[in-house]
């Protein structure tokens, strides 16, 4: 317990790794927690934490890493709390199912001495995370548009399958739409398709049969990007220099991408392996002798043919 | 006089019934003269079939649903179910190539598993229901979330994808066309003619009715409830693999969000339709015009941007009261005792 609370105040006076000398002869315990995987993104990050897991374990034995995932807010919330109570974690990474319901449970672990490194979905609260990495949805609308405006000219027109209501698709389509601006290109409509394939197949029909003139479209996901392959593929309008971006990096996606599809020449990334970069960050914390705390956003890559391969993971379920 | 005496207790009498049958007819008219206003290209020979081929799916579910709710069940297990036959299916498929090659023989393959696990998934919920005497809500709830797990656990949390050889023998089930129809029309169509003749020129389909309007009443005439109830269970079953076995060519893959509110379409569509959600009256055409109703109200969300896409549920709801209040209004009940 003394332990513990020499590392509460080591971690609130920001100087961490100092602590890694406090714990040289006993395990330094990480828990690890995110929502169960029920789409393909969620497991591609599920796929990504179990690799870290066992790089990290290889690479420093006195390291113990405690993979869990929730299957909604309250189950995760509980799962942090045996983490703190059974496991008694040093280290806390975690991807918050919401963000609401789960800043006071994060916040009773960092009361309990343990670093907090939040991943992708930040706390209501500002300063309970020690540690914050995250995608960047805002720079995935703005380099999808910004090769929309490489490949197009005034008067093209492209239309927009946006995902899921939610902040996330907002900080997305807001930035692409504040890209376009001024460019000279239309935006004919966007419609939500869910990150979903059939929504994406089922939007994109329609588009078709409404806008007898498309250029470009913006999927915005890899899921829903296939349906709108699909649909254009049905009707025989994937010619003409017709191209499709999606986000995300889907392994297919990017095989394909590397393969040199034309349809859909790039993707930009949103990786799931982000949590991979949470983990290796967290362990530095304790066994680098640089500062790691603070803000670690993820660039928003241009997946292209060049570089597409050092993306690739085929063995990932995503 | 003495007909229609006779016809009085099952039917009601026949001005209403007349009004019932428009109703939804009435609502899918009107729908359309609502979407060919905002953009003509709504009726373009395109349009229509897309939202024909899209309206089979859940049009085929809707048909085995509404024996369900005409003999008092409710199936809430049918998305779930369509999405584990969809990821099996896929499964089976991908090993079957090396020993049967990517030719019809697979694909034949898939689809016979398809009809025999939706047949079984059917028989469980049924025989759950009758022997095992729980609940409709109850069991399909739960083999609803046993479904859905299992599918995201055969995915292992991401897609099935069906193996790109097969894809273009099994590919033209969705997209070629017969007769200017794509096939998944004319399933669509078989199905309901089959559905209608057995629900209404069938002693099944009066044991169906009679089982919903009264269990006991129908148990006292001789009728066996649970084995008639367990079929209406197994038919819905195979509606729903018939369904996956249209849906699965469309994508080639499923996952864990592939058929996520299909059986609340589905019911809506039964509903819509003028199938009485507590039993006793069902009527196939009703659905299949719940079904092309529910397919167009999206259809013309997507063509107009006057609504904001936040309030495209708020539209679906109103549009699917409207709908039914429109055959079940006062107004027509006036007009019944009037006469």
């Amino acid at each position: 317990m003394n332990l513990t609370k020499t590392m509460l105040s080591l971690a609130v006076g920001g100087a961490i790794a100092l602590s890694s000398s406090a714990f040289a002869d006993d395990k330094i315990k990480i828990g690890v927690s995110y929502p169960t995987p029920t789409h393909a993104w969620a497991a591609g990050m599920n796929w990504h934490a179990e690799q870290a897991e066992k790089r990290l374990e290889a690479l420093y034995p006195d390291v113990d890493l405690i993979l869990v995932n929730s299957p909604d807010p309250s189950a995760q919330a509980s799962a942090l709390e045996d983490l703190v109570s059974v496991s008694q974690i040093d280290a806390l990474v975690v991807l918050p199912f919401e963000s609401e319901p789960l800043t006071d449970p994060v916040l009773n672990v960092k009361k309990s001495g343990a670093l907090i490194t939040v991943v992708d979905r930040g706390l209501s609260q500002p300063g309970i995370e020690d540690i914050y990495v995250a995608g960047n949805n805002p720079e995935l609308g703005r380099v999808s548009a910004q090769y929309m405006k490489g490949r197009l000219s005034d008067g093209d027109n492209i239309v927009i399958l946006r995902g899921i209501p939610t902040t996330i698709d907002n900080e997305r389509f807001d930035a692409f739409m504040a890209e376009i601006e001024g460019s000279g290109i239309n935006v004919l409509d966007h419609k939500h398709a869910n990150w979903n394939r059939d929504d994406g197949f089922e939007v994109m029909q329609d588009f078709l049969s409404r806008f007898p003139d498309i250029d470009a479209v913006w999927a915005q996901d890899d899921d829903i990007a296939i349906g709108v392959v699909a649909a254009l593929e049905q009707a025989g309008r994937t010619g003409d220099g017709m191209f499709v971006v999606g986000g995300a990096g889907m392994k297919e996606t990017i095989k394909s991408i590397a393969d040199g599809n034309e349809l859909q020449p790039v993707d930009v990334l949103y990786p799931p392996a982000m949590i991979a970069t949470a983990m290796d960050v967290t362990v530095a914390a304790f066994k680098s002798n640089g500062p790691v705390a603070g803000r670690y956003i993820l660039g928003a890559t241009l997946i292209t043919q060049e570089n597409a391969m050092q993306f690739y993971f085929p063995d990932s379920p995503f | 006089m003495s007909e229609n005496a006779a016809a009085q207790p099952t039917k009601k009498s026949w001005p209403e019934i007349d009004f019932k049958t428009l109703g939804p007819a009435i609502a899918l008219l009107i729908l359309c003269i609502i979407g060919y206003s905002l953009n003509s290209a709504f009726l373009s020979e395109g349009n229509v079939t897309n939202l024909l081929t899209r309206s089979a799916f859940i049009g085929i579910i809707a048909i085995g649903a509404t024996f369900v709710i005409t003999a008092g069940g409710i199936d809430l297990s049918v998305g779930s179910m369509a999405a584990v036959i969809a990821g099996l299916m896929i499964i089976i498929m991908n090993n079957a190539v090396d020993t049967f090659g990517s030719g019809v023989a697979t694909v034949l393959i898939g689809c016979g598993c398809s009809i025999i696990l939706g047949i079984g998934a059917g028989w469980i919920n049924g025989v759950l229901t009758t022997k095992g005497k729980i609940e409709a809500f109850i069991v399909t709830l739960g083999t609803m979330g046993i479904y859905r797990s299992l599918v995201t656990y055969f995915a292992d949390g991401g897609t099935l994808s069906l193996d790109f050889a097969i894809r273009g023998t099994y590919r033209p089930v969705y997209y070629e066309s017969f007769f200017g129809l794509p096939i998944p029309v004319w399933v669509f169509i078989a199905v309901s003619i089959v559905g209608w003749v057995l629900l209404n020129r069938t002693a099944f389909g009066r044991f169906c009715t009679a089982i919903g309007s009264s269990e006991a009443v129908a148990k006292y005439s001789a009728i066996n409830v649970d084995r008639i109830k367990t079929y209406t269970y197994i038919i819905q079953g195979l509606c729903v693999a018939l369904a996956t076995i249209i849906y699965v060519p469309r994508l080639g893959s499923a996952s864990g969000s592939t058929g996520v509110l299909w059986e609340l379409e589905a019911i809506a569509a039964v509903i819509i339709g003028g199938t009485v959600l507590k039993g006793g009256y069902g009527r196939i055409g009703g659905t299949i015009l719940g079904a092309l109703i529910l397919t167009t109200i999206g259809n013309i969300l997507n063509f107009t941007d006057l609504i904001s896409n936040y309030l495209n549920g708020t539209m679906q709801g109103l549009i699917i009261i409207i709908a039914v209040w429109l055959q079940r209004g006062s107004w027509g009940k006036n007009k019944k005792t009037k006469t």
